[in-house]
């Protein structure tokens, strides 16, 4: 009846994961009581968990990737102490439960962190930059975003109710086939992967679709803000690779649960396929991740230098070479496979090539700088912290682009040093500076400058006393994923990157202070122009936070940095164009196939891994029908008025007004 | 003759030479330090990362204080493979400091000077494409990569594994095996087999062919250089050398389970003397190398002690990389509370 | 002259000119075939991927059968016009949609439906005699991945053959509404799509499988 799911699914053996869960569980009774208490429900509900606006999504998105940063960093810090004590000694966390933590660390960060995080920021600010209402398509957006919420909760499950994969954050068979991991670890880690992959593929098809067909009028490709392309760049990846990771993982979910043998030892399998296929997705993966974070900068560069960005044209070469060179490099990922000279040399160099328009990003933007008037804002200290850190991180990427470099340091402490090095130093510190800089659109009110400055610091500083250790590890042939070592000169060094790990948490807890103080001391921090950076772009234009609508008449664009040569027009005129003539616009309706379908996925993604094969069925059908009742609607779209249109821009635009007077008085 | 085959080719003419702390520098590397003095001058922000950066660049050349933790590394080689890969590690880092460095600097002294409290500096409010700053720009990483690329190219072929090393001695053949969580190895030519130790002649060239009795693993002895995959159903090569004698660690530098901690060996370069007495050992031993003994190895076991085997099955390796022999059990199902129960799908 | 025009006139103008909501970009079915279309892009990455697991596999047939010794070329033939056929009375269901003739859309949709089942039914039928003769999926790699490969598609038209029986069933509760023909517009390509597929997994599958 329950298949294999029993009362021994829940360690109630082990202490940490019992009294973690237990917190963790207590917690948000404690924040759905409160809901319910205050009577938030149906607020919640019609206007977050039903809606289909790409601002709420992308909010959402953050929310999701803010929270499992978290769940990942608890895991990062298990660890880090771990490792610190553990030499000749086995530690506080038993094998068993140290190769989870890793496991999960790494899953959760790229696949529950990164990713949500710029899918967020994409859809948050692409649809207001590009001068459009929403994104292609709104409903299937709330579809995506709520099929990765349902990965990430079936990784959370995973915690009580049985175990998590044992197999590192890539399950490399054959360790993760049936006979080495016969548990239900790496099925959790599959069907959460292939019900968020899902989601992440409708990410990709909505933002490629809405950057390359949905924009203002006037909106020509060469006239789009930096950040918009390389969301074209990061979602034609996303298009072209997780089709890979999909199939990749079905064949392994077909040898685990049918028995087939891609993948297993016995009867032809083939290990070495699997490492092709699965970095054929992972490397593309990890551009996913960080062009987002360019464009990022690129935004935050321009803004805070007061210049135009440096180079656009060539911006734009350099980030669809990136985007292309993406599914060239992958077997740098396995030099020690022994292909063979020829193999290695060739993706050797394919690798460096990569590393040249990364270089030209670079240095366009140190010349955005210059000549400019740089504010040291916390986005721009973010964005100084990335150009340094990210090129120390990309040069060590070329280093192990060496094949014999690659020899002696793969799969050690340097390769952790490198890749973290990388994805914090341009994912991160580029997710930390888009948050700050779009979070006054987003709800209304600064973040509290002061704590965002102290969290850059505490994290940078602890980046590097955490990660540069590792490097040097790494050169003392220190390899990772060790829940326990024999060389006693290791530990000093550990003990540093632990102490790092507790200036990152420093950090972290300063940014949820912030976002809390941000949110008591908004009426202090609030800003009415709508354009508290004194930005470039179209999403400046709006109010903040904008109306459903975005734009109550579609604005026309004549050149790039479009909202840059109005502002400069508003100025010298001293006041704003005339009101334009409002009309009916339609909104896509608000709707529960999302949350509802992503109820059944949850539910069928459990019932998979514990083989209740009726309940499967039962979720399969909840979720088809679903997608019926969404098909059988007949009021898919909502008319906005334009008495409501003209009420709500008019509000706008007198506080511009009264913003324009403050500045030309002062 | 290509330029890296001159550093492993002299050293053993002239015998190996402990590095003194400093003298491992490359030139290029020594003209970074005088760059460094001159931003003792920088504002404080600025020192901040700057020292940061230093403390990198002085950990990666080694000061004193690290040294006793040298010995272990990839940056205290004891054979020509691992001399030449550190080689090209410390030219490759050269070559790249010479444009991070300056991107670095130029990235806090543009953001400093252009800072919008400093009247003096021109604001050029539209100043946004500049052909010949483009030329350059796309010049200088390409330059860099063009050279790196060609490091990449004949260090690939120079290093490759699977290429023989160049030497008068007899080249000394092993089969190794990774099992779950110990390694198994087989000298055919001597017809012993030892676990978790591996002593070979110092100054003989090493020849080994590896397989996986299980799950993916790598064998890594840091200190004499390149690592190679094992798997299941296949034969990798590695030539490798140790060029004095001396104990090395070895270990598995790719995550296998539960065990994969333990799972380091022994390394012993002897004396071709010594190494004839193990020889001499290991033929003493108790135990013989054959189906049911590696049967009862392929079981899994965590910090296996060393065992000798005085006699081996000169197939017995072919039989485990063909998979003949049929892979390794994994983890017994009564250890695992939630391992499947059989609910009729069994296999 | 200002980059941005909320107005859309200079400061000369007369007044505001009223923006029509409709006249700048593409149309919402364009957008939505556009999308379709990508989609489709990405499902024929996936059918790759399974397609390069197959050449790779092709031979690892672990002492077990091959591909000269499985593959019938009669019965796939009758599946391939099954299918093909199919596609033909899908485009002529197409059309019934887009011109409102109502008969014409549910006899195409009726046909392409006995089409589609015929083609599933031969082939669950070479997989059960496949699987009767020992040479099921867990024989060895190469079937396992012959089995994904043709699996994978015949799993997408079940899929389809689903989403067949829905839009008959929005024709017929809805008749022809805009948003009704743009999900015809998107079953269709899908179809369409299969049968290229199709035409692919049977020429590198079947045909070079026997021609060895």
């Amino acid at each position: 009846m329950w298949g294999r799911l029993n009362w021994s699914a829940i360690p109630f053996d082990q202490p940490i994961v019992m009294v973690a869960s237990s917190v963790v569980g207590l917690g948000i009774l404690a924040v759905l009581a409160w809901i319910f208490h205050k009577g938030y429900l149906p607020y919640l509900w019609r206007e977050w968990l039903t809606s289909v606006d790409h601002k709420r999504i992308g909010v959402m998105y953050a929310v999701l990737a803010l929270v499992m940063l978290l769940r990942g960093f608890a895991d990062a810090l298990l660890m880090r102490s771990q490792q610190a004590v553990a030499l000749n000694a086995p530690g506080y966390l038993p094998p068993e439960h140290y190769d989870q933590i890793f496991s999960a660390h790494g899953t959760m960060m790229i696949f529950f962190v990164a990713m949500p995080f710029m899918i967020g920021l994409m859809n948050f600010v692409v649809p207001l930059q590009l001068g459009s209402r929403d994104v292609a398509f709104p409903t299937l957006n709330s579809v995506g975003f709520w099929l990765t919420a349902s990965g990430a909760l079936l990784v959370n499950i995973s915690l009580v109710v049985g175990e998590f994969a044992r197999t590192g954050w890539l399950p490399y068979p054959p360790l993760s086939e049936l006979a080495y991991s016969p548990g239900v670890g790496v099925d959790y880690y599959l069907w959460a992967l292939q019900i968020s992959g899902v989601g992440s593929l409708l990410s990709g098809i909505n933002l490629v679709t809405t950057v390359l067909k949905v924009r203002a009028p006037g909106m020509d490709y060469l006239r789009m803000p930096m950040f918009c392309w390389t969301t074209l760049a990061s979602n034609l990846l996303i298009v072209a690779a997780f089709p890979i990771l999909t199939a990749t993982f079905a064949m392994l979910l077909l040898d685990r649960y049918l028995g087939f043998h891609f993948f297993t030892n016995e009867a032809g399998g083939n290990v070495m396929m699997f490492m092709n296929l699965i970095w054929a997705w992972g490397h593309p993966e990890v551009y996913i991740l960080v062009l987002p974070a360019f464009g990022i900068f690129s935004e935050v560069f321009s803004t805070f230098s007061g210049k135009p960005l440096f180079g656009y044209r060539s911006m734009v070469v350099a980030t669809m070479a990136i985007c292309i060179l993406a599914f060239m490099v992958w077997l740098h990922h396995f030099f020690t496979m022994g292909a063979g000279a020829n193999v290695n040399a060739i993706f050797g160099i394919a690798t460096m090539i990569i590393a040249v328009p990364t270089g030209v990003k670079i240095f366009n933007w140190l010349f955005t700088m210059y000549g400019g008037r740089v504010v040291f804002s916390s986005p721009l200290l973010w964005a100084l912290g990335f150009v340094v850190t990210f090129v120390i991180g990309g040069m060590t990427g070329v280093l192990m682009a060496v094949p014999p470099a690659d020899f002696v340091l793969h799969n050690s402490l340097f390769l952790v040093a490198h890749f973290h090095n990388v994805i914090i130093g341009g994912v991160l510190f580029g997710a930390f500076a888009g948050y700050t800089y779009w979070f006054p659109k987003a709800f209304g009110f600064r973040l509290h400058e002061g704590l965002g400055k102290a969290a850059f610091w505490f994290w940078t500083i602890g980046f590097y006393v955490a990660f540069m250790p590792l490097y040097w590890l790494g050169l003392q042939g220190m390899t990772r994923r060790m829940q326990h070592y024999e060389v006693a000169a290791w530990q000093p060094w550990l003990l540093l990157a632990a102490v790092g790990a507790a200036l990152i948490l420093v950090g972290i807890v300063l940014q949820v202070v912030q976002l809390f103080y941000s949110i008591r001391h908004r009426a202090e921090l609030r800003d009415d122009s709508g354009d508290p950076w004194n930005g470039r772009s179209l999403e400046w234009s709006t109010a903040s936070p904008p109306p459903m609508f975005n734009f109550a008449v579609f604005p026309h664009v004549d050149g790039a940095d479009a909202y840059w040569a109005a502002k400069r027009g508003e100025r010298e005129k001293a006041s704003l164009g005339p009101e334009p003539a409002y009309a009916d616009i339609e909104m896509p309706r608000n709707s529960a196939t999302g949350f509802i379908c992503a109820f059944f996925a949850t539910i069928m993604g459990f019932a998979l891994i514990w083989h209740i094969w009726w309940l499967v069925g039962c979720a399969f059908v909840g979720a088809f029908a679903t997608f019926v009742v969404l098909a059988w609607r007949d009021e898919s779209e909502l008319t906005v008025s334009a008495d409501t249109l003209a009420g709500l821009d008019r509000i706008h635009r007198s506080a511009r007004a009264a913003f324009l007077q403050k500045q030309a008085t002062s | 003759m290509p330029v890296l085959e001159r550093p492993y080719a002299s050293r053993q003419a002239s015998g190996w030479v402990a590095p003194r702390p400093g003298s491992t520098l490359h030139p290029v590397a020594q003209n970074v330090s005088h760059a460094r003095r001159r931003d003792d001058h920088a504002g404080t922000r600025r020192r901040l990362l700057i020292e940061s950066t230093r403390a990198i660049r002085w950990m990666c050349s080694g000061l004193p204080f690290a040294l006793s933790a040298c010995r272990t590394g990839v940056l205290d080689p004891r054979g020509p493979v691992g001399v030449a890969e550190k080689t090209i590690l410390i030219d490759s880092l050269a070559i790249m400091l010479a444009i991070v460095i300056p991107t670095i600097l130029a990235a806090f002294g543009f953001a400093w000077w252009f800072r919008a409290s400093n009247r003096r500096a021109t604001y050029r409010p539209d100043w946004e494409f500049s052909g010949r700053i483009e030329l350059v720009v796309w010049s200088i990483p390409m330059m860099v990569i063009i050279l790196l690329g060609g490091v990449a190219w004949i260090g690939s072929y120079q290093l490759d594994p699977a290429r023989p090393l160049a030497s008068t001695e007899p080249t000394l053949e092993v089969q190794v095996v990774s099992l779950d969580w110990k390694w198994l190895f087989i000298y055919p030519a001597q017809g012993i087999a030892s676990v978790n130790q591996l002593v070979v002649p110092a100054g003989a060239p090493l020849h080994f062919s590896l397989t996986s009795s299980s799950v993916m693993n790598a064998f890594f002895i840091p200190q004499l250089g390149s690592m190679i995959y094992t798997m299941n159903g296949m034969v990798t090569n590695l030539n490798l050398q140790a060029d004095h004698p001396g104990d090395y660690v070895g270990r598995s530098s790719h995550y296998s389970g539960d065990g994969f901690s333990d799972m380091h060996f022994d390394v012993r370069a002897v004396p071709s003397g010594a190494f004839d007495q193990w020889l001499g050992e290991v033929r003493t031993s108790a135990n013989a190398l054959d189906d049911s003994t590696y049967a009862a190895l392929a079981v899994q076991s965590i910090a296996a002690p060393v065992t000798h085997f005085r006699s081996i099955d000169p197939t017995l390796f072919d039989r485990v990389a063909m998979a003949t022999i049929p892979p390794a059990p994994g983890p017994p199902a009564a250890t695992n509370p939630a391992a499947r129960h059989d609910d009729g799908a069994g296999r | 002259m200002s980059a941005l025009a909320m107005d859309a006139a200079g400061p000369a103008a007369s007044g505001p000119r009223a923006v029509d909501e409709h006249e700048h970009g593409a149309t919402k079915r364009i957008i939505v075939g556009y999308g379709f279309w990508i989609f489709l892009i990405s499902d024929i990455i996936m059918f790759a991927a399974f397609f390069a697991a197959y050449a790779v596999l092709t031979d690892s047939t672990a002492a077990g059968p091959s591909r000269r010794d499985l593959f019938e070329i009669r019965t796939v033939a009758i599946e391939t016009a099954c299918l093909l056929t199919s596609s033909l009375f899908c485009g002529l269901a197409g059309i019934g949609a887009t011109y409102r003739e109502r008969r014409l859309f549910y006899a195409g949709m009726a046909i392409t439906f006995v089409l589609g089942a015929a083609f599933l039914f031969l082939e669950l039928r070479e997989f059960a005699g496949l699987i009767a003769r020992g040479a099921g999926p867990g024989r060895s790699a190469f079937l396992s991945a012959f089995f994904a490969l043709i699996g994978c598609h015949g799993i997408h038209v079940t899929a389809g053959l689903m989403w067949l029986l829905t839009m008959v069933a929005q024709v017929f509760a809805k008749g022809f509404r805009d948003d009704v023909l743009r999900r015809m517009l998107c079953f269709g390509l899908f179809w369409h799509t299969l049968d290229i597929i199709w035409v692919a997994l049977f020429s590198l599958v079947y045909l070079v499988g026997v021609s060895r």
